[in-house]
């Protein structure tokens, strides 16, 4: 049965990819069938993943000892490119949460997309989406992985210009999609140097030609490799300073923001990185620049998404925040902290935006969680899996986040003190805005024009699911031992450093308490503090004015080089193209002259061939006669 | 005499004469589909059985030599045999509605196969000439076979014209190489020396020019658009691939085995000849306004295309020839599909005729922008892996200006080929709305289209499943 499993690995993205084909060419315009076909090969897709976690676990196979599988895919020269799967226990994991969550998005859009007539076409890409992921997750070397990190970049192109007829949405799709490219050009760059230095872009190869080549050689070119490669995750990852798209992603509908933000895309750039880990450890500086990029963009995100009033754009940089965490415990050198937190955010963090779904459903498309209020009661199912969601993310013991953030907080602390203080003031923001955003969207009054309505079973019960996760899976993952399963050199102990633990605790109550005054009890006026802040405020507000620095780059920049190159090109280039193609036209209307439909002409073009050949033929007689001198 | 080395072509003549006894002995005005059936299930066993005929070692030999059964051969013989098949399969419909006397038709078609077989097999040039005059006299008589039309009939008298020179050139160099070689066999032709003299060297380009009239090369296509586009379209569909590819074959093997000492001499001229054909071609069609010319001046193209391959005159650029001769029939099986059902529905296969196809039947419109995208070498398509493998060995064997011309032709040619998708996909205009409704499609021409785009989409994503057997068959001619 796991083994099974295991020899079928390669059928997890292809069932899905499969259910994009079957839906994209034929029920398209069948909402029902279309919903249940993306489900069916889902589900069965996740119980392959467990089939295959089981197969890890039974077997074991060991993170040194990888169960690969791969065919020829096509041979370009020297070059053999190969797909096919990797599984060890980080693939098992990856493939566990992301089947896991790709399946509950799915049955919640059943009830989110009801009335929306592309739902079928929005199932088509919801499937291609897990698929790429779980390519992606599946990689034997840099070239397929590269292939589906792209496929991921379309798909979520497709998904967040779902709405393709509001200009946002197009808006925020080529912001995606061209933002995560810039990355994608630096993290191309680095494989095609893996190629080239190594002569491979095997994982499993890779891994153990390093050592000698660090050893011969140095890590000159490699700080290249990897800092270039590094660049991928950081567009993918939201990474500061290339972080805007994600915010504006949640133009998509809201599952699409679900498996965006939890599942798939953004978690590819960490997966990547822990995937190379043994590229990425081997390097000081690589390592040094990682967590500093982690640590900064965790800590940025966390005070922008203190002042964000939209109830996804807070989540949006919330994952912004949390995924820089991850970033941070790899820099640090904890694969498992990394990882941890990667499942544990994938839970919580998907359970946070189907509610948020759920609530703006509920609202009519009211976004703005100031317009909201008291729906505690008007809707206590979500209200109780929000409650779990944000206690899960503020590290609430002994929920999710309490675990995963400790974890990486306690790997921060052995390496860098100021990456420490970092991550705990983070981890103190978070709490802050994770509270404002419960206590003010369900606390306090009802307005008067509230329409929000529980919502239906579609919809409620993957909350359920996903906030039961939300619960047991820290607790789970450190007693059961994550860190004896996915780790990089020695095995991490599990402990709890009860210092930093108590403080992280301390503060998160600080927190809390602090936003139930603000906002529930308003001993203090939140206005009257913005106010006073100042500054600070409107730099937070307005997200450090990125986007504008950026605009004034590109209308400075990009807009003038443009202009330039556009003159360029249409009055040279376009001009040579023109010419030549008026220039073969006309070639070929008077060629086409010689075709007058008359059958002498015909055969006098013939005959004047044969003789041409004739000539040539006796030529070379007359030639070969001078050159032996008749001895014929 | 090893009658197992004829077995492919009895087989043959006993499916074309059941064919007549059938249709003589049907009721008169009957529909004649039993015996397109008869003619598209034989095929189908015949091509079966011809997969078993792959094999090790020494080939087959027939009648002193005459006639040799070899790998090489039976490639070409189920080129031409999947030709056939998907051939009367897509036209079915059309030979019923446009036609007069269907059932000799097939036996007609028949008849060219037959010829087509022996030419592939011909080891001396008197086979070689046999098996050419019955496959021309049989599409002397199949492109005129549209009664009715007075295109068809004037294509025919064309074409028999200007092959009556090329019979009479090709011909007079036999007797001329007989004459210096003092053989018809290949082999023995290659091995005397007199072929180097004046008398033996105009023997041998005369020989040339009429396979490269088969071949529709410039300066010898002058009879190909009006042909292509007067003819039956199931009969243009195999002018194009069967009949090119027999000439392909016969050629090729002249090559090899009659005049392979003449390289030196010879290489250049083939060299100018495939230039000058990939040029001509390419930019002739991108004026044509009907398909079926276009497709005319494309195939003198692509004939040009596979001389590139010829020229480079070794193992690789003969793989590359087959390979490209196959795939080229899978492209045209599906886009004459098309036009056949285009053809018998709106009565022409004009550009003005195809507009509007993607809404009227979409699956047609998809499988003829995949063939011809093929043809224009678009990856992931058949074609794009052909080209690769043509131009591959054309620069290797230093012709790098040979691939240049493939190259930028390739380019242009893309042109004409998306005038014909842009006609099918366009937004209709005002007063155009017939054109929206749908189109009845024959079930069995949609299956054969949608089999051979299947094909060329498969050949193009995993091109090493054709590459082995073009691998295999060209190393055992070479040994």
């Amino acid at each position: 049965m796991f083994d099974f499993a295991l020899t079928h690995a390669w059928l997890i993205p292809l069932l899905p990819a499969l259910a994009f084909l079957i839906i994209g060419l034929g029920t398209r315009r069948d909402k029902d069938a279309s919903a249940k076909i993306a489900i069916t090969f889902s589900g069965l897709s996740f119980l392959l993943a467990l089939g295959v976690l089981g197969a890890v676990i039974t077997r074991p196979i060991v993170m040194a000892d990888p169960f690969v599988m791969k065919t020829l895919w096509a041979k370009v020269g020297d070059i053999e490119l190969s797909m096919g799967v990797l599984v060890d226990p980080l693939t098992a994991m990856m493939l566990f949460v992301v089947t896991t969550v790709a399946l509950l998005v799915q049955i919640y859009s059943v009830g989110y997309m009801a009335h929306d007539p592309g739902a079928g076409r929005f199932f088509a890409f919801l499937s291609l989406f897990a698929a790429s992921m779980l390519g992606l997750v599946l990689s034997v070397n840099f070239m397929q992985m590269y292939a589906f990190w792209e496929l991921v970049g379309l798909c979520s192109y497709l998904l967040i210009g779902f709405y393709y007829y509001k200009d946002s949405a197009r808006e925020a799709a080529k912001k995606a999609f061209i933002t995560t490219r810039i990355g994608d050009f630096g993290m191309l760059l680095g494989i095609l140097l893996v190629q080239l230095t190594f002569g491979t872009m095997d994982f499993v190869e890779l891994k153990t030609l390093l050592p000698t080549y660090i050893w011969e050689t140095g890590g000159g070119i490699l700080t290249i490799i990897a800092l270039l490669l590094f660049i991928g995750p950081i567009g993918k990852s939201g990474q500061f300073p290339l972080h805007v798209w994600l915010p504006d992603a949640m133009e998509g509908p809201t599952p699409v923001s679900a498996l965006i933000h939890a599942a798939t895309m953004v978690v590819a750039g960490v997966y990547l990185v822990g995937r190379a880990y043994f590229l990425f450890s081997a390097l000081p500086v690589v390592l040094e620049v990682i967590a500093w990029v982690g640590g900064f963009t965790a800590f940025f995100a966390a005070t922008i998404a203190v002042t964000q009033r939209p109830f996804k754009r807070i989540l949006a940089y919330s994952t912004i925040s949390q995924l820089g965490y991850m970033m941070l415990a790899l820099g640090v050198g904890s694969l498992t902290a990394s990882m941890f937190h990667l499942m544990t955010h994938a839970f919580f963090k998907a359970l946070l935006f189907l509610c948020a779904g759920a609530v703006i459903e509920a609202m009519h498309e009211e976004a703005d969680i100031f317009k909201m209020g008291g729906l505690r009661e008007r809707m206590p199912v979500t209200f109780r899996c929000m409650a779990i969601g944000v206690l899960a993310i503020a590290g609430v013991p002994p929920l999710a986040g309490f675990f995963s953030k400790d974890a990486i907080l306690a790997a921060a602390a052995e390496v860098s003190l100021p990456l420490y203080l970092l991550a705990t003031a983070t981890a103190f923001l978070t709490a802050f805005y994770m509270a404002r955003l419960l206590f003010v969207a369900f606390f306090g009054e009802v307005k008067p024009d509230c329409p929000a309505q529980e919502t239906n079973a579609w919809m409620r019960w993957p909350l359920v699911i996903l906030a039961a996760l939300s619960v047991v899976s820290g607790a789970w993952g450190h007693f059961a031992g994550f860190g004896e399963w996915i780790f990089y050199g020695p095995v991490g102990e599990e402990h709890i450093d009860w210092l930093i633990a108590g403080t992280s605790v301390a503060l998160t109550a600080v927190a809390f308490y602090l936003a139930y005054e603000i906002y529930v009890m308003k001993r203090w006026s939140a206005y009257e503090i913005s106010r006073r802040l100042g500054v600070l405020y409107r730099l937070s507000y307005n997200k450090y004015y990125v986007d504008e620095f950026y605009t004034v780059i590109r209308n400075t920049f990009v807009d003038k080089l443009g202009a330039v190159l556009y003159w360029f090109d249409l009055h040279v280039v376009d001009g040579v193209v023109n010419g030549l193609a008026r220039f073969t036209g006309g070639l070929s209307g008077v060629l086409g002259l010689a075709e007058n439909g008359q059958v002498q002409r015909y055969v006098a073009v013939f005959y004047c061939g044969v003789i041409a050949l004739t000539a040539y033929s006796l030529l070379i007689a007359a030639m070969l006669l001078a050159v032996v001198g008749g001895a014929f | 005499m090893d009658f197992m080395a004829v077995q492919t072509e009895i087989l043959i003549l006993l499916l074309l004469l059941s064919t007549l006894v059938t249709d003589l002995a049907m009721a008169k005005g009957a529909s004649r589909r039993p015996v397109a059936y008869l003619t598209a299930a034989g095929l189908a066993a015949i091509l079966a059985h011809t997969c078993g005929l792959y094999h090790e070692g020494a080939s087959p030999v027939f009648y002193m030599g005459l006639f040799l059964a070899d790998n090489y051969a039976l490639f070409f013989k189920q080129l031409f045999l999947l030709g056939m098949v998907f051939t009367v399969l897509f036209s079915l419909d059309y030979v019923e509605r446009c036609l007069p006397h269907p059932g000799e038709f097939y036996s007609l078609l028949l008849s060219a196969l037959l010829g087509m077989c022996v030419m592939a097999s011909a080891n001396d040039f008197l086979t070689a000439f046999t098996g050419l005059e019955l496959m021309t006299v049989s599409f002397y008589i199949l492109v005129g076979f549209r009664l009715s039309s007075a295109d068809s009939g004037e294509a025919a008298v064309k074409y028999l014209i200007v092959g009556a020179g090329s019979t009479a050139v090709m011909l007079y160099g036999i007797s001329l190489v007989y004459g210096a070689g003092g053989s018809l066999d290949f082999a023995a032709v290659s091995r005397n020396v007199h072929l180097f003299t004046a008398v033996g060297l105009a023997g041998v380009v005369l020989v040339m020019a009429g396979f490269l009239f088969k071949l529709s090369a410039i300066p010898f296509h002058m009879w190909a658009p009006d042909v292509y586009q007067g003819a039956p379209t199931p009969v243009t569909a195999l002018l194009a691939m069967a009949s090119k590819a027999a000439g392909i074959a016969v050629f090729m093997r002249v090559i090899f085995t009659a005049f392979p000492y003449l390289g030196e001499f010879m290489l250049p001229l083939l060299k100018t000849i495939a230039a000058l054909s990939m040029i001509g071609g390419n930019l002739l069609a991108i004026r044509q306004t009907d398909v079926k010319r276009m497709l005319a001046y494309s195939s003198i193209a692509q004939a040009g295309y596979m001389m590139a391959g010829i020229v480079a005159a070794d193992y690789f650029g003969m793989k590359a020839a087959m390979f490209y001769a196959m795939l080229y029939v899978f492209a045209n099986i599906g886009a004459f599909a098309v036009l056949s059902v285009v053809d018998a529905e709106r009565g022409g296969t004009s550009r003005r005729h195809v507009t509007g196809l993607s809404q009227a039947a979409p699956m047609l419109a998809a499988v003829m922008t995949i063939s011809l995208l093929s043809m224009a070498g678009i990856p992931p398509t058949a074609g794009f892996a052909g080209k690769i493998y043509i131009f591959t060995a054309t620069v290797e064997r230093g012709n790098l200006w040979l691939a240049v011309i493939g190259f930028v032709m390739s380019m242009i040619s893309v042109y004409y080929y998306l005038q014909v998708t842009k006609a099918m996909y366009r937004d209709l205009e005002p007063g155009e709305e017939t054109l929206a409704e749908p189109l009845p499609v024959p079930s069995v021409a949609r299956a054969a289209a949608l089999v051979s785009a299947a094909a060329t989409l498969a050949i193009g994503i995993c091109p090493e499943s054709l590459a082995v057997l073009t691998n295999f068959a060209s190393q055992t001619f070479m040994q």
